[in-house]
Parts: structure tokens; C-alpha cells; sequence
């Protein structure tokens, strides 16, 4: 990654004053050959709702059986609360996980699946009856404490699994892909209880998803995995507009990406030619690099305008042909084949009832789009 | 079941015939293979001893060439409740199976639990390992036992030469050698059950165990064992079951005042000649042996059909 690129500085949700909650050291998870997790430093404050995103094999999944004391770090150290987890053990550490596959004790019933870590702590009968009771209630599954695992539906089961998790107050509640079995109208349902609760309770979540949606929705902050790295880690807004590299750029959200050559850089703003796109891209930020070097541009869909007739600007507009238009209801999916012979993905919304779609194949159009739209790439 | 089945086959006369024929194969095994031996050995328990060939009165008599004539005879059954060394021989079999088991199940849990946590390509090699005793056969591999047990055999030897004892121990025909041979002999109908249920159980539901808090030797009582619990329980069955009536390893092992319902089986059918005794003696040990099986497998149907 080059430093030498100067993108918008990237802000974080916690404080620098607070000591963070979870610190997460260079930890690096070698299986033989293979580097899992490759020197990650993570700090998480106090009632974050982290959301680590990254593609199957990208270790994410590994770093959270690292905190949650299923697997020992090859190297590095992992501090909840200020105390090292080095050689504790998975029973002893004060967090609690929330399996992808739910792990319900399938020969327990409800009530007791959840009673099952409170039985654990030596907690009086009496209290773990009444705990037991106020979870299923908040998760609305009182009416099911008898039944067993497999008499419930897969959105019963990961209420279930998530009042297990919850009901021993742990400091830090791991969630691997908790949505991940269901149906998408009932996942954004979920997404949104999760929250609630997150924020009821002001526990530290920490959850694992490959879904960038999800992680979207539900995260204060996000760090992006790939290959065992920690690529980038910010808000929601700081990693969709502010991408650190190509990968971060196309792994949330679409884009459409360019290579320009430098020809003019000011600290308010830049310039880059780019044969590609046809036109002088005009960026609104510096760009600390030299003049007539290679540079990679993004821009999303949804920042480029479309029009029949020539804007009255000289940058930023490039001509082309509607290749193909998907109609999605609330916007529109259109690809253009831009005279340069690239082909960029634009997406208008649906504003009119009776307009539906605004351009039609084969209408020559031209696209625009300002200042503030694109974004120049580190790497 | 039977009227759902003619409708859908209805104008498939074919395959309603190759299916009917199918169910049937079992069906005619059991009966030709089980319920009829079974109704032999019954008559033959109903019968009187007699000098003859077969040695037992019959069971039907032709009066005048009109009339049958049915005798049974509740003799030997009065006897079994009577001598209390039928009795005694029963409880002593039970007795010695039931700890024989329980011995191959503390052996052999040990053994399904080391096989599971091996990586998958491993496990075939140590399930071989411990069927591999199956390519010999069993009378020689308790004949085998007699050479290591004996007083001047292996085990002995071996510790005399590391002075460990001064004077051989007398191991043979002992009840400690009967219950070495029939843990010996049965451990692999322990193991591979018991392997069978430890395979399925899902490692996360562990890992979670863990993660709420239980060390190790609590989740093995609270999630381990629970679900292991149709092995455990085919496992105890398939060893209790033959050991009752093991005849071969208390006949070579055993003591000779050692009390096993096999070994008075076989007095009675050799040395007495009496079969009516014998097959009495049979059928007894069947119906206490089903009853327990019966109501295992009432247990688990009930079980499948909650799910």
C-alpha cells in the first residue's frame, strides 16, 4: 500500500481516550503451511458493534474462534478487558458465541438449552429460572420453552442460540454469520432486533459475515478481511466512500473502476487523463503522487448521471450507448458502452410511476458526474 | 398402510408383485430361520425325556386313528423354578454379563472417543485395528488366553522374570479369566456402536459446551454421553446379549464350578441327554434375553416418531 496517496483521513467511532476493550496484538493463526490470520492489530472499544467482512477463506472466522478460545494464536495476544487470554481457556474467558449452525443441544429442551451456562456458574435455581424466562421473553420465545431444538423453525433456532449467548451478560458476544441461515425478509427483520438488543444491553458484539449488506446495517464500525489480513477498518460511510484500495472498493458495494495518468495535482484538487473513460476526470481532493503517474479511480453506480443531451461541462462527461437496462423497481441497473469501448454499470432511481425505465437500449446517452463522485485509490 | 399402498399401485401390477416380494424376503427368513426353530425348541421343551431317537416323547398321539391326543408337559419349566441351581446359574450368567459390560463399556468409550478425534483418514485404520481380532477365530484366540493365563503361561512368566511376584498367580479357570475373555471377545461389538453415535455428534455443540462455561469433564456428562446414549445403550446390548449365554469362554477360561446358563445348557443337551430340559432352558433364557430388547427398541420408536 502506498503512502504516498493522500485519501480523506478515515474517522473512527471510539474515542482515542478510552483503553479499548478488545486488543487484538499481532496475532498471526498458522495450520501447517497455511497463514490464516496474518498479523492483525484490532482494537474494539466498549459497546461497539464490530462487524469483520470478508470472503470465505479470509480468516475471519478463524480470529473469532481465536477470541473465543477454539483455536491458540501462533503468535500475538489477544486482551479482553485488559486481561491477556493467552492460555485461558475457552470455558474460563468472559465471552460468549453464537454459532453459525446455532449448536443447540438438540436433547435439551429450550428453556434449558438457554439455563445451560448459568447452570454452569453455580447461579441459584431460582434465579436462573427467572434469568431464563426474562431472555426468552425479550427474544419472544417464551411460549416455546418446552419444545425441543428441532421442533423449532431456523428463525426460532437463532433466537434460541442468541438468548444462550446473551443470558450470561458475557462482556463480549461473538456472532459467527447469525443470519446467515435465514430467509432475507426475516434477516432484515433480525438485523434490525440485534441492534435494538446491542444497544439495550450495550454488550460488545463482534460479528463475522461475508454479507456486506449485513455488515452495512448493523455495524458501528467494520474492518474488511482478505487473505488472512485486516485491509481496512472504518465506518460504514468511511469504507463505501473512502475505499483503501480495489479490493475494499469492489467487495462493498459496485463500482466502476478506471486507471488515469496524473496530470495535475493541488492540494483542493486533481486531474487525471483517462483514455478508458474517454474524458479529463476531475476529483475534488489531492492526490499526493507525481505528475504522469499511474493512478486507479473509482466511481459508483449510483453517482453517475445520465442524460440525452450533452451536459454543459467540459470534465467528468463521457458519451456512450445503453447496452442493457435491468429494472429493478426501485431504480434501475443500466450498462453503458461508453465510446472508448468500456462498458460502466450507472443506476438511476425509479422516480416516476409511470415513467419506468428512463432510457431504453440502444439510446445514446451521456454520463456525468461531479467533482465530489470520484475517488482516487491508494492501491 | 396396506389400502394406501393397492391405491398407488394401482395399474402396476408389476412392481406391486417386485415389492410385495421384497418385504417378503425378511419375513420368510425370520419364519424359516426363527419362528420355526423357535416352535421346535418350544414343542421339544413341552415334551417328556425318552429313550428314543429323537430322546423325547411326542407330542401328538393318534387314538384309535380318530382322536388326537395332545399331551404337554409343564414338567420342566416346574423344574426350572424348583432347583436352584437353574435358578443360580441364570442370575450368575446375568451377573457376570452385566459386569463384563460394564467393563467393555469403561474400555471401549475410551477407545470410540481416541478413533473419533483422529483426523477422517485415519479413523478406517484404527477401526480395523480393533475388528482385526474378527479374522481369527474366536475358539482360538480363547485358546490363546489359556496359553497366556496359565500358571506357567505368558503373563506369568513374564512377571516372575521381572520379579514382580515370587510364585505364579493362578489366573486360569478363574472368574477373572472368564470376564478377561469376554471383555476381550466382545469389546469390538462396544466399540463400533459407541463409534458410530460419537461420529454423528456434531463437534460444535462441544465447542459451545465450552463456550457457556462447562471444563471438558462436564460437557463429556452433560452433551458427550447424553447423545452417545443410543450407542452406549445398542453397545450394552450387543455384548450383554451373547455373553449370558456364552458357552465356549467359562467352558475353557471359567472354573469348573463356574455357574454360566451356556455351560448347564450343554450338560443338559450332551451329558444328560435331555432335551426337553434343554430346550426349557433355551427358551426361558430367549424371553428374559427379548423382553429388555423389546423394550429398548419400544423406547426408540417412541423417541422417532416424538421427532
Amino acid at each position: 500500500m502506498s503512502s504516498a496517496i493522500e485519501t480523506q483521513p478515515v474517522g473512527t467511532a471510539g474515542g482515542a481516550d478510552a483503553a479499548p476493550f478488545v486488543r487484538i496484538e499481532g496475532i498471526t493463526k498458522r495450520f501447517g503451511a497455511i497463514v490464516a490470520v496474518n498479523r492483525i492489530d484490532l482494537d474494539i472499544q466498549r459497546s461497539e458493534l464490530f462487524c469483520l467482512l470478508g470472503g470465505s477463506g479470509s480468516g475471519k472466522s478463524t480470529l473469532l474462534r481465536m477470541l473465543a478460545g477454539f483455536e491458540q494464536p501462533s503468535e500475538g495476544r489477544i486482551l479482553i478487558d485488559g486481561q491477556d487470554m493467552t492460555g485461558v481457556p475457552a470455558y474460563e474467558r468472559p465471552v460468549n458465541m453464537m454459532f453459525q449452525s446455532y449448536a443447540l443441544f438438540p436433547h435439551m429442551s429450550v428453556s434449558d438449552n438457554v439455563a445451560y451456562g448459568l447452570r454452569r456458574g453455580g447461579v441459584p435455581r431460582a434465579e436462573i429460572r427467572k434469568r431464563v424466562a426474562d431472555m426468552l421473553d425479550m427474544v419472544k420465545m417464551g411460549d416455546y420453552a418446552q419444545r425441543r431444538p428441532h421442533q423449532l423453525s431456523g428463525g426460532q433456532r437463532q433466537r434460541v442460540a442468541l438468548a444462550r449467548a446473551l443470558v450470561k451478560q458475557p462482556k463480549l458476544l461473538l456472532l459467527d454469520e447469525p443470519l446467515g441461515a435465514l430467509d432475507k425478509k426475516l434477516r432484515e427483520e433480525t438485523q434490525f432486533e440485534l441492534m435494538k438488543i446491542q444497544a439495550q444491553l450495550g454488550t460488545t458484539f463482534i460479528v463475522v459475515t461475508h454479507d456486506q449488506d449485513e455488515a452495512m446495517t448493523l455495524a458501528s464500525r467494520m474492518g474488511v478481511m482478505r487473505d488472512g489480513r485486516l485491509v481496512q477498518v472504518g465506518g460504514p460511510r468511511d469504507l463505501y466512500e473512502f475505499p483503501a484500495d480495489r479490493y475494499v472498493a469492489q467487495f462493498i458495494g459496485a463500482v466502476n473502476l478506471f486507471d488515469g495518468v496524473l496530470i495535475e495535482d493541488e492540494p483542493g484538487h486533481a486531474r487525471m487523463r483517462c483514455e478508458e473513460a474517454g474524458c479529463v476526470i476531475h476529483v475534488g481532493h489531492g492526490v499526493t503522487g507525481t505528475l504522469g503517474q499511474t493512478v486507479h479511480l473509482a466511481i459508483r453506480p449510483e453517482k453517475i448521471n445520465l442524460a440525452h443531451d450533452r451536459p454543459a461541462q467540459d470534465e467528468n462527461v463521457t458519451p456512450g450507448t445503453i447496452d442493457e437496462v435491468a429494472y429493478l423497481g426501485n431504480l434501475s441497473v443500466y450498462q453503458v458502452r461508453l465510446d472508448t469501448g468500456r462498458l460502466i454499470h450507472v443506476t438511476l432511481p425509479n422516480l416516476d410511476r409511470h415513467e419506468g425505465n428512463v432510457f431504453e437500449i440502444g439510446n445514446r446517452v451521456y454520463c456525468s458526474w461531479g467533482p465530489a463522485s470520484a475517488v482516487v485509490l491508494p492501491a | 398402510m396396506s389400502g394406501q399402498g393397492a391405491s398407488a399401485a394401482e395399474g402396476r401390477p408389476k412392481r406391486r408383485l417386485g415389492r410385495n416380494s421384497v418385504i417378503a424376503l425378511p419375513y420368510a427368513w425370520l419364519l424359516l430361520f426363527f419362528l420355526l426353530p423357535f416352535a421346535f425348541v418350544l414343542k421339544i421343551s413341552l415334551a417328556e425325556a425318552d429313550i428314543a431317537i429323537p430322546p423325547y416323547t411326542a407330542l401328538l398321539d393318534w387314538i384309535d386313528n380318530t382322536t388326537v391326543a395332545i399331551q404337554l408337559t409343564f414338567a420342566k419349566y416346574q423344574l426350572l423354578l424348583e432347583d436352584r441351581l437353574y435358578l443360580a446359574a441364570y442370575l450368575n450368567s446375568v451377573k457376570i454379563a452385566a459386569i463384563a459390560t460394564g467393563l467393555c463399556l469403561l474400555i471401549g468409550f475410551p477407545i470410540a472417543l481416541f478413533i473419533v478425534s483422529r483426523p477422517v483418514h485415519a479413523r478406517i485404520f484404527w477401526l480395523a485395528v480393533v475388528m482385526l481380532p474378527f479374522w481369527t477365530s474366536l475358539l482360538l484366540r480363547v485358546y490363546a488366553w489359556v496359553g497366556i493365563l496359565q500358571s506357567n503361561g505368558l503373563l506369568n512368566t513374564l512377571l516372575l522374570d521381572l520379579g514382580l511376584i515370587h510364585q505364579p498367580l493362578v489366573l486360569l479357570h478363574t472368574d477373572l479369566a472368564v470376564y478377561i475373555g469376554i471383555v476381550y471377545s466382545y469389546l469390538p461389538f462396544m466399540v463400533l456402536p459407541l463409534y458410530a453415535a460419537l461420529e454423528k455428534l456434531d463437534a460444535t455443540l462441544l465447542e459451545a459446551s465450552a463456550d457457556l462455561g462447562a471444563r471438558p469433564a462436564v460437557t463429556f456428562a452433560t452433551v458427550t454421553l447424553p447423545l452417545a446414549l443410543p450407542g452406549v445403550i445398542a453397545g450394552c446390548l450387543l455384548v450383554f446379549v451373547p455373553a449370558v449365554g456364552e458357552f465356549v469362554i467359562p467352558a475353557l477360561l471359567g472354573a469348573p464350578d463356574t455357574l454360566m446358563i451356556g455351560r448347564v445348557l450343554w450338560d443338559e443337551f450332551f451329558a444328560n441327554r435331555d432335551w426337553p430340559m434343554a430346550s426349557a432352558v433355551a427358551i426361558v433364557m430367549l424371553v428374559a434375553l427379548v423382553a429388555p430388547v423389546m423394550v429398548f427398541r419400544a423406547r426408540e420408536t417412541r423417541k422417532a416418531d416424538g421427532a
